[in-house]
Order: structure tokens, then sequence, then C-alpha cells
């Protein structure tokens, strides 16, 4: 409260003709070249799929920049699937670059991390939904923008069993990925109240994403797979690798809707979602890139705002003083979900509501009325302080 | 029940008013989804009138020789103007693109706009129905409010998260101040000694010096077994003596009753679901609230600080205008 009189202050006096230089904050977007591959030809994701997220928000950061003299700038890494993502963090750091926005897969991140942590590197993880990165394998200098599975997979619970389908046929695909997603649902289940009646696994054989006449094997196919289950509400589907989950609606062998990787699908952000003012935003983006704004594009956007966020209320430039704004309770974002966003200072984990879109409109929002917290809804949603394993350092 | 109530209250209000009807005043209240506006008279606090507007109207006003009503129509990206005596729909002003939320001077001459989509606001001439000019601001501006001398235009940007301080003789930003999450309104006091704006996602109201630029203090809110992200403070209605505001809390579905010496809420009066914005009748006896999400509108006694009657109004209602006839 009395840093912001100052701002105030501040601000007042130098508003009219800021003579000075502003303050540079250069911002680096660590990204992998290639992306999975999907089913569907709409849900191939653009080239600029999260780049063009935080595009914005440097666009957003730099119109409130103009009158507090500061600027914002994006530079752009691509890396191969051989690349070191810490050789690249260190171009960036010749660059004089302290904080990045990353898009890599776990691994990938523990490894920049690590190696930046010495030289005061701030991450904000834009794209790995993977718990362990918020639990055992969390970082001090890693901030998790996107929503973990667990989150996800909460958020979607919430409503299945709100709406009470609460007896699940569980299909999960047969990599990794999909297995983590699989665990997640597992454990909202039981969290909430619902009752897996079966677990069945779709085993990836490989082959090709597009045929000429792949259609008439599906519809044969799907049928057949999910046919003699014990009675259940909905099917929910674990295919993070994108095999067989968008063949599902449609085609089980009992008439029953579809739901996590297909169907109604959990996500932080829906191209469709237009409450809270997210109209504006969604027009924004589309006038830029003549597309719509993906759930990726949208943490990226959210960890560009954090980062403008912190230097409007801060006035600072260096990481360190953005991270202790960004985990302190003064931090509030405003990201068209109805309501503030939060970091969780335990393990340095985004709070947010979770979408439930149909791929046409935004079914419902998560955490669903009723779930209570004593601390915030939101925390609900996803593994809570008392059951966390992350201890920061 | 309701009516002998009402007809005593009438009673009273033309007694002490010394004036026949004292508070026949007309309401006029923005239907968001309902592309609708309805009319209410507030003798009876009944609707007397629908009126079909444009796509998705929110702000909504009185022109000062009220003559009009202007209400944005933000998916047509104009303004309408609804001629009282008719009821017809009788120009447009060219608001620029999605128009939300706008503010008279005074003189009821010239019209401020925000245009969220464009990061401007928007000059109008009201009678000559022409734009005479924008003001760069923050991301997506929201709230308008006018010093009471006309000097000072204070538009709030949502997503920037800044009150700007525009003179209206240079159209020059002179100030801006940083206020909390998502600013949605600003409301000046009658003698210009403070002005207030709403942070809808922060969940308070900066009371702000117009003169040194700065944030006095804070009004927080704290309704209990409710959840502090519901309370989301949005429309601000301050009383013309300055005593006493009202704040409208969102989907917290009350207002609160806010102290206008000490800024402590004195108390929360329960309305209807997701209270959007308010308007005093011109005697101030009455504060309107439209209630989105119930679509229906609360009427508040001022003195009493009770709700006294609820009213049914079209879908979504957002704004209230109240013409002194």
């Amino acid at each position: 409260m009395r840093s912001l009189i100052a701002a105030g202050i501040v601000l007042a006096l130098t508003a009219p003709a800021p003579a000075q230089a502003p303050s540079e904050i250069a911002i680096g977007y660590l990204h992998r070249a290639e992306h999975k591959p999907a089913l569907s030809l709409i849900e191939v994701p653009a080239a600029n799929d999260g780049i063009a997220g935080a595009a914005l928000a440097i666009d957003d950061d730099n119109t409130t920049g103009r009158f507090l003299n500061q600027h914002f700038t994006l530079a752009t890494v691509e890396l191969k699937a051989q690349d070191d993502p810490a050789a690249a963090a260190e171009t960036l750091a010749q660059r004089g670059i302290a904080l990045v926005i990353a898009d890599l897969p776990a691994d990938a991140l523990l490894k920049l991390a690590d190696a930046e942590r010495a030289r005061g590197l701030l991450i904000f993880n834009a794209g790995a939904t993977d718990d362990r990165l918020r639990e055992e394998d969390c970082r001090a200098n890693v901030i998790h923008v996107a929503p973990t599975r667990s989150m996800l997979a909460d958020g979607l619970a919430q409503y299945l069993v709100w709406k009470r389908w609460s007896r699940w046929l569980l299909v999960a695909g047969s990599h990794p990925d999909d297995k983590l997603f699989a665990d997640a649902l597992r454990r909202a289940a039981g969290r909430f109240g619902a009752k897996i009646v079966e677990e069945r696994t779709f085993e990836d054989t490989g082959g090709a994403r597009r045929t000429d006449s792949g259609i008439v094997q599906v519809q044969r196919q799907m049928p057949l797979f999910t046919q003699q289950a014990p009675a259940y509400d909905v099917l929910v589907a674990a295919d993070e690798s994108g095999v067989f989950a968008a063949y599902l609606p449609y085609r089980t062998w009992d008439a029953r809707p579809v739901a996590g990787s297909a169907g109604l699908v959990p996500a932080s952000w829906d191209p469709s979602h237009d409450q809270w003012g997210a109209v504006q935003m969604q027009n924004r983006f589309i006038k830029l890139f003549s597309r719509r704004m993906s759930a990726l594009d949208m943490q990226a956007w959210t960890a560009g705002r954090m980062i403008g966020e912190s230097a409007s209320r801060t006035r600072a430039v260096e990481a360190k003083t953005m991270l202790d704004f960004l985990k302190g309770p003064d931090f509030a974002l405003a990201a068209f979900k109805g309501q503030k966003l939060t970091l969780r200072d335990w393990n340095l984990q985004l709070r947010q509501p979770i979408l439930l879109g149909d791929g046409r409109t935004v079914v419902s929002v998560s955490p669903q009325e009723g779930f209570q917290h004593q601390v915030s809804e939101l925390d609900t949603l996803g593994v809570d302080r008392p059951e966390t394993k992350c201890r920061l350092k | 029940m309701n009516d002998v109530r009402l007809l005593v209250l009438s009673l009273g209000a033309a007694l002490a008013g010394g004036v026949s009807a004292a508070h026949a005043f007309t309401a006029y209240v923005s239907n968001e989804k309902g592309n609708t506006i309805t009319v209410i008279d507030t003798d009876k606090f009944q609707p007397i009138r629908t009126i079909k507007v444009g796509q998705r109207p929110r702000g909504i006003e009185l022109t000062k020789d009220g003559k009009f009503v202007l209400v944005a129509v933000g998916d047509d990206d104009t303004i309408q103007m609804i001629d009282t005596a008719t009821g017809e729909i009788a120009g447009t002003l060219p608001s620029g693109a999605d128009p939300e939320f706008f503010a008279q001077d005074p003189t009821g001459k010239i019209l401020y706009v925000a245009n969220e989509n464009d990061n401007i606001v928007t000059i109008i001439d009201i009678d000559k129905r022409a734009r005479l000019g924008d003001v760069q601001v923050g991301v997506e501006p929201e709230g308008i409010g006018i010093s009471p001398d006309g000097k000072i235009l204070v538009n709030t940007s949502e997503t920037t998260n800044m009150a700007h301080f525009i003179d209206t003789a240079t159209h020059q930003i002179v100030a801006n101040v940083l206020v909390d999450a998502r600013p949605r309104f600003a409301a000046f006091k009658r003698d210009g000694s403070e002005l207030w704006v709403s942070s809808e996602v922060g969940g308070t109201v900066s009371v702000i010096d117009p003169v040194k630029h700065e944030v006095t203090g804070k009004i927080t809110f704290a309704v209990p077994g409710m959840r502090a992200e519901a309370i989301q403070p949005v429309g601000i209605a301050i009383a013309k003596d300055g005593k006493t505001g009202f704040v409208a809390l969102g989907p917290a579905n009350r207002v609160a009753v806010v102290n206008g010496v000490t800024h402590q809420v004195e108390k929360y009066l329960l309305v209807g679901q997701r209270v959007w914005h308010m308007a005093f009748t011109p005697d101030e006896k009455y504060l309107l609230t439209t209630n989105g999400l119930t679509n229906d509108v609360s009427v508040i006694d001022v003195a009493a600080q009770k709700v006294i009657k609820t009213i049914q109004v079209g879908e979504l209602p957002w704004g209230v205008a109240i013409a002194d006839r």
C-alpha cells in the first residue's frame, strides 16, 4: 500500500515528459521447434503457438510501459531436439536477458533451471503441465504459469461429479505422458467421489495420423474397442499424444459422452472463451495474428503480463525483485477468468480457474460451486499445500 | 403489501419534497443480453415500457437537457440516442469500435467514450454528432469520470491498471496513477476533493487525491462467509454531500454502504445477483441497482439504508440512468 502511494507520486511527477531513456526489460522465449502431432487438422498448433501470446503480452506491457518509461522486448529462441537448453540460455544471458518464458518438456526445463540458477535467471514455465515440476522436482527459480495435469483433471472431475456422471470408463494411451494424465484423472476420481469402473489402454502401434481412407477403419475400430464395458456414465480419455481420443466421440459402443483428451476438454483457455472481458483480449489477438488464441498462447501471455505487472508495481527490472513481488501478497493478475490469479508461494504455481470446452463453446468453468477451501477455492484444483512434496531451494 | 408501503413512502416523499409528484422520475435500464432498455416509473417502481435497441447495450446516460437517452451498443460499434419524448431511436453518435462506457462533460456538450479495442478514449461533440478526436490511453480503457469543474477527465484501463488523468482542454494525459487489478469505474465527489476508483479483480476501491494524483486510502470489503475472490467492486455512487458512498460488489450480490469521510464500510445490503451499476433518483431518496444474473433492479431507500423493492427487467441488466421527469 505504501509503495503504491509512492508509485503514485513518482508517476505524477514523471508522467508528462519522460526525458530519460526508458528502463529496458528484455524477455527471452525458449521453445522446441517440433510440435506434437494431432489427429484433427484444426488441432494442429500454429507455427507461432505460444510465441504469439507472449508477443501480445509484450504489446500490452509496452502500452502500460509508455506511462512508466519502461520498455519490453522479446527474443525468441527455437531449439531443435538435440539442442542444449542451457546453451541457449547462455546466449540469452550474454544479451542481458534474465527473464525467460519457456515452452519446454520437463527434463529440458529442469536442465535449464539448474544450469542458470547461479546467474539468477527467472523462468516462467508456460508449457509443461508435469506435476513433478511443482512437487519433488520443484525449483526456486521456476514459476509455473501452465496448469498442472492434476489441476486440469480436478477441474474436469468437479464438473463431472456435479453433473452426477460419477461412473467413469478410463481409457489411457500407452505413452508416458498419457499415463501421467491417467494418474491425475485417477487421483481426481478419488478426491471428488467418482468411480472408475474399468480401465483400458489404447496401444499406439505406430502409423500415420492422416490417411485418405482411415475414417472407414476408425468407424469400425472405436465401437469394438469400447464394447462390453461395465455400466458407466462417461468415458474419460487420457491421450496427450493425440493417438486415439479424438476418434471416440460419437463412436463409442454405448451412447456415452466423452471427456478428458476429447469431448469435454479441460484447459487454461479456450479459443471461444468470451466471458469476463475475454472478448477484448480475443479481439486484440485475432487482429494481430489472424487466428484464434490457444491455451499455450494464453499461458505465454499470462507469463508476459506477470513480468509486466511486476515491473509496473515494483518499478524494478531485476528478476529477484520480480520474484519476491510475485510470491508476495500484493500480486494479483486479471486474466479474464472471473477472478484474480495469484501464486502458490509453496511451489510457485499460478492459481487459476480451469475452462471446460467442447470445441465450440466453454461449457463450464471450475472450481465448481460447492467445492470449498479455507484459503482459496482455486486450491481445490491440483496438489494443495498440505500434500506438497515441494521444498523450494 | 409492498404497494401499501410504497404508497406511504411516496406520500412521504411528496410531502417532504413540497412539490407534487416529487419523485415521479423515469429510470432507464440497459439489458445487456436482451438488447433492450426497460423504462421504469419510479413513482410506482414498475416497468412501463421496453425499448428495443442495438446489440449489447451497456453504458447509459441522459443528455443534460433530458432530451435523449444515450446508450452504448457495443456489438454495433455505436452509441444510440433515444428520444425521451417518443421512446424512439433518433440517431447515433460516432463512438468508435465496441463502446462500453462513456461520460459527458458538465455542460453536456462533449461526450467521452472508452474504446476498449483500440486503447483510446474518443471525444465526441454531442450536438454535431461528430468525432472531435481521441486520446491514447492504457490497455482496455473502461471507466470514465469527469471532475465536477469539467477540467479533468479520468479514464481507467483494465489491463494497464491505471487511472489516467486527462486535461480536457489540451487532451493530454497529465498523470497516471496505479491502482489494483482491473479498474472499472471512476467517480468524483461532488466537491472534487476525492476520486474513487473500483478495482474489480483487486477487490478494492482506491481513494485518490485528484490534485496530488496520489492514492490516499483504500476501501476494502469483507463479507462474512463470502470468499474474497467473489467480492468484485464495480459501480460506485457517491451522495451529493460526499458523506456516503455506495459500491456495487458484483458476484458478492451486495452493495456496500461506505462512510465518505472515514472510508469504512458501514453496512452491506443484499441485492440481486451480480450487481453491476447504480443510479440515484435526482432527489437522492432512492438508489437503483442493476442485478445482472437475476434480471432485476433493486431499489434501495437511501436514508433507511434498506432494499425496499425488486423490479423485474430484461435479460442481464447492466446500466441505469434516471431522468428528472
